[in-house]
């Protein structure tokens, strides 16, 4: 089964406490916009590892290619 | 393959990233760059002067992996300075937006008033793993 934006938002929701993801892609290539409480307080490679994590072996593979922007809730607030 | 050929692969990998101020694994090299990731995390480090050593991880697919199991880090390109993992093209993008990336690399930011000691595009020569082996 391809892998679809909506599938990827549900599972990086499902898979990140409190996260709300925007999912765009083409089947192949994603961009993933994420924003989570838990992300407050750490570094950015942090963040992205989190959201890498929900994926694991499947990036480079089912996934070719996922770009992730992540912001902590906080920050969504101040803006 | 042998466990005695992935330790050396790892250890030619770290050896790299440990001797190496700057350097970027990267899909191709930085003249013929094989994926648009790479290709714009190379234009970043070069539009600011940076000099880096690349490496090219598609000649064999065990750097991949090993660079991976290293780093932690499942996609490339990977940015590491001074023995650490900046990042890979995302996060690269950010900090190059934010100037963090030339002030990550000390290097001064272009054109804020004052001279700023450029110095020359990054012309590391390009290095490749495999033939340490």
């Amino acid at each position: 089964m391809p892998a679809t934006p909506e599938g990827l938002k549900e599972r990086i929701e499902a898979g990140i406490p409190g996260a709300v993801a925007s999912v765009t892609g083409d089947g192949h290539h994603f961009n993933a916009v994420v924003s989570a409480a838990a992300f407050r307080g750490l570094p950015r490679l942090a963040q992205h590892r989190l959201v890498y994590d929900v994926f694991g072996e499947e990036l480079g593979d089912r996934i070719h290619a996922l770009s992730i922007q992540t912001r902590t809730t906080e920050s969504e607030e101040m803006s | 393959m042998t466990d005695e050929t992935t330790n050396s692969l790892r250890d030619a990998i770290q050896e790299a990233i440990s001797e190496n101020p700057v350097i970027l694994f990267m899909k191709g090299n930085p003249e013929a760059p094989a994926c648009g990731f790479s290709a714009r995390t190379v234009a970043m480090l070069q539009s600011i002067g940076a000099r880096f050593a690349a490496v090219d991880i598609l000649p064999d697919p065990r750097i991949r992996q090993e660079l991976s199991a290293i780093s932690s880090w499942p996609t490339i390109p990977q940015l590491f300075v001074d023995g650490e993992l900046i990042g890979g093209c995302d996060i690269v993008s950010e900090m190059y937006e934010t100037g963090e990336l030339a002030q990550t690399l000390g290097i001064a930011p272009p054109a804020n008033g004052g001279p700023a000691g450029g110095g020359a595009p990054g012309e590391a020569p390009p290095l490749t793993i495999e033939n340490r082996l």
